[in-house]
C-alpha cells in the first residue's frame, strides 16, 4: 500500500510540475529553451532557499526526473562544495554534482548524431 | 502622386508549360490528383534535405521544359527563387543547365515575383522562352527558420506548414496557353507584427495594398474576376485580408480563395494551413492553371505574400516587413 | 506616428482575431505523460537499489538520470520523441528527458554539416542557455553562502 502512495505522490507532483511548463506554453508561446532555464532557475532557487529537500522527500522522482531537480543539484553542489572547499567550491561544486547528467547528455547525444539521420515530420 | 505600380501586358506572353514536383505529404493533400510527379519520400535519393530541395528544382526545370514541348536550346533564361540563405537551391540547380540565370528572392511570394519579371522581359520582346521556377522544402525551412526536426515542440495554433515541392513554368510570346494581361509589383508593407508564427497576420496588409493598387489603376473590382486568389496567408490570414477589405469598402466573395488554406486536407493537422515559396507554386502549375485551360475560371488574380524576414532580424526583436505581388491570368 | 498607432491598432485586433484553441485537453496530456515520466524514473531507481542494495542514495539518482537520458537520446534518434513531444508538450520537456531530446535532436539535425560545425558546434544551440543559466546560478548561489560563511 505505501508503495502505491509513493508512486501516486510521484504521479501527481511530476504532472503538476510539466503541467506548469505547459501552461507557460500556452500562455506566452515561449519556446522550449526558455522553458527548460526557467525550470532549471526554479530548481536552484528552491535549493538555495532549503525547500528542494522537504518536497523531494515525499515527491521523490516527481520532482527530480523533471529539469527542477538538475537545478537543485546544482546549487546544492555549490554550497555542499562551498561549505568544504571554501572559495574554489563556487566553481567548483555546481558542475561537479551534475557532470554524470551533462557528461551522459553529451556523449549520447554526439553517439546518435552520428548513427541517425533526422526524419521529416508527418 | 504615386507612380503606377500596374503594367497592362500588351503582347499577352502565355505560359505554355507548367510543371509540379511534391512531398508525399503534400501528394496526399487537397491537390493530390493534380501534381505531375510525387516524391516517396522527402530524400528524393539525396544525402542531405538542402540537396533534395535542389535537385527537386533540377526535376521541375527539366520537366517542364518536356511539358512545353521545348528542347533545352530553346531556353533563353531562367529566373528562379527559394527560401534558403542566398537562394543555394535555385542558383545551384542553375548550375546543371546552360541558361543564363536570374536569381529573384520574394520569400513565399517568389513565384508571382519571377512571373512578373519574366513576362515583363517576354514582352518588352527582349527573351522568347523564359523558365521561371520556385521550390521550397519543410525541413530545410524548419531547420532555418525554426527548430531542429527530431525536437519534441508543440506548433502554436497559428502557425502554418511549409510545402515541401517545386513548381516551374515556361512564359513565352508563341504557342498555346493562359496568357498573362497585367502586373502588379508590390510594396514593402509592415504593420508591425513580430510573431514569427503569425505570419498571416503579417503578410495580410501586404496583400490588401496590393489589391488596392491593382484595382486602382485597371479599374476593375473582385467581381471582374472569376477568382482572386492568394498565395500562402492561411486560415487566420484569409480571414484578416476579408476584413481589411472590407474596411476599404470592398467585399471579397466567393471568388475568393487562398492556396495555403485550401492545399492541406483537415486531417493532415497542419492548424492555419501551407506556407512556403512552393504552396503556390505548385498549387497554381497545377490545379489553378488546369482549370484556367478546361474554362472553369477565365480571368485569375494571382496575389502571393512573402514575408521578408530573417531568423536574425526575429532574434534582433524587428517586425515583419511583407510584400505581395499581383498578376491577372486569363484564357486566351 | 500615424503608422504606430496603426500598428498598434492592428496588432490589437490580430490578437483578438487568433482562434482560441481548448488548454484543457493538451494540459491533461501534458499531466500524464509527465506524471508518466517521473513515475518511470522512480522505478528504474527502486529497482537499482533492489538490485544493488549498497548503493548510495545520490548515486542511484544519478545513475537513474543516465538511464532516462539514454533513452530519450535513444527515442529522439528513432525519431519518436518529436512525435510524443507533439503530444504531451511540457509533458515531455520540462522532464530531464526534454533536456537530452534538446541536445540530441540538434546533433542528428546538423549532422550534415560535418562532426566538428554540425555536431559539435550545435549541439547546444538549444540546451546551451540552459548550461549556462544553471552553471552561473549555481555559482552566484555559492557566492551567497561564501559570503555567509565567513562572518
Amino acid at each position: 500500500m505505501q508503495i502505491f502512495l509513493d508512486y501516486l505522490w510521484v504521479f501527481l507532483v511530476g504532472g503538476f510540475v510539466c503541467m506548469l511548463g505547459e501552461i507557460l506554453i500556452i500562455t506566452t508561446n515561449i519556446t522550449s529553451a526558455r522553458i527548460l532555464v526557467t525550470f532549471v532557475l526554479i530548481g536552484v532557487f528552491l535549493e538555495a532557499i532549503d525547500v528542494f529537500d522537504y518536497i523531494s522527500d515525499f515527491a521523490k522522482a516527481g520532482i527530480n526526473v523533471p529539469i527542477i531537480g538538475f537545478g537543485a543539484s546544482l546549487a546544492k553542489g555549490a554550497i555542499g562544495a562551498v561549505k568544504t572547499h571554501g572559495f574554489l567550491g563556487i566553481f567548483t561544486g555546481g558542475l561537479t554534482a551534475t557532470a554524470g547528467g551533462i557528461a551522459a547528455a553529451i556523449g549520447f547525444a554526439f553517439l546518435f548524431g552520428l548513427i541517425f539521420k533526422s526524419h521529416t515530420k508527418k | 502622386m504615386q507612380k503606377n505600380q500596374t503594367f497592362k501586358l500588351k503582347r499577352k506572353p502565355k505560359i505554355i508549360g507548367s510543371y509540379t514536383i511534391v512531398g508525399p505529404k503534400e501528394g496526399k493533400g487537397n491537390f493530390g490528383p493534380y501534381f505531375d510527379y510525387v516524391m516517396k519520400n522527402d530524400y528524393f535519393g539525396e544525402k542531405t534535405f538542402e540537396k533534395a530541395e535542389r535537385k527537386m528544382i533540377e526535376s521541375a526545370v527539366t520537366g517542364v521544359i518536356q511539358n512545353a514541348k521545348l528542347q533545352t536550346k530553346d531556353i533563353d533564361m531562367m529566373i528562379a527563387g527559394d527560401l534558403l540563405n542566398q537562394i543555394i537551391s535555385s542558383s545551384y540547380a542553375a548550375r546543371a543547365f546552360k541558361f543564363p540565370f536570374l536569381g529573384v528572392y520574394g520569400a513565399c511570394s517568389t513565384m508571382a515575383e519571377s512571373y512578373a519579371v519574366a513576362s515583363v522581359l517576354v514582352d518588352g520582346g527582349y527573351f522568347d522562352n523564359v523558365v521561371c521556377c520556385t521550390g521550397s522544402h519543410f525541413s530545410t525551412a524548419e531547420r532555418q527558420y525554426r527548430f531542429p526536426l527530431e525536437l519534441g515542440n508543440q506548433r502554436p495554433p497559428t502557425s502554418q506548414w511549409t510545402v515541401t515541392g517545386a513548381g516551374a513554368s515556361v512564359i513565352s510570346l508563341s504557342g498555346d496557353g493562359p496568357c498573362i494581361s497585367a502586373v502588379t509589383f508590390g510594396k514593402v508593407v509592415d504593420y508591425g507584427v513580430n510573431d514569427v508564427n503569425n505570419m498571416g497576420a503579417a503578410m495580410a496588409p501586404a496583400a490588401r495594398d496590393t489589391l488596392l493598387a491593382h484595382f486602382l489603376n485597371t479599374k476593375t473590382t473582385p467581381d471582374d474576376y472569376d477568382l482572386i486568389i492568394t498565395g500562402d496567408l492561411g486560415k487566420l490570414g484569409s480571414e484578416i485580408l476579408i476584413d481589411l477589405m472590407e474596411e476599404d469598402g470592398i467585399t471579397l466573395g466567393v471568388n475568393y480563395g487562398d492556396c495555403g488554406q485550401m492545399y492541406y486536407k483537415r486531417e493532415q493537422k497542419t492548424l492555419c494551413g501551407a506556407s512556403g515559396a512552393g504552396c503556390c507554386a505548385t498549387a497554381f502549375n497545377s490545379y489553378i492553371i488546369k482549370k484556367i485551360k478546361e474554362g472553369q475560371y477565365k480571368k485569375v488574380l494571382f496575389l502571393p505574400t512573402g514575408a521578408l524576414l530573417s531568423s536574425i532580424s526575429t532574434q534582433q526583436g524587428d517586425t515583419i516587413p511583407c510584400v505581395c505581388h499581383a498578376i491577372v491570368i486569363e484564357k486566351e | 506616428m500615424e503608422d504606430k498607432q496603426r500598428n498598434e491598432a492592428y496588432n490589437k485586433y490580430v490578437s483578438a482575431k487568433i482562434p482560441k484553441t481548448k488548454a484543457w485537453p493538451s494540459l491533461f496530456n501534458s499531466f500524464w505523460v509527465g506524471g508518466l515520466i517521473c513515475v518511470l524514473g522512480q522505478g528504474i531507481n527502486d529497482l537499482l537499489l533492489l538490485a544493488f542494495p549498497n548503493l548510495s542514495m545520490q548515486t542511484a539518482w544519478a545513475l537513474t538520470l543516465i538511464t532516462l537520458i539514454f533513452l530519450a537520446s535513444f527515442l529522439t534518434g528513432l525519431g519518436v520523441y518529436d512525435q510524443i513531444g507533439k503530444f504531451a508538450g511540457g509533458g515531455s520537456i520540462v522532464p530531464i528527458t526534454g533536456f537530452s531530446n534538446s541536445i540530441t535532436s540538434p546533433s542528428i539535425e546538423f549532422k550534415s554539416e560535418g562532426i566538428i560545425y554540425g555536431i559539435c558546434v550545435k549541439m547546444f544551440t538549444i540546451a546551451g542557455p540552459v548550461i549556462v543559466f544553471g552553471v552561473a546560478s549555481s555559482m552566484v548561489v555559492g557566492f551567497i553562502y561564501w559570503i555567509i560563511s565567513l562572518f
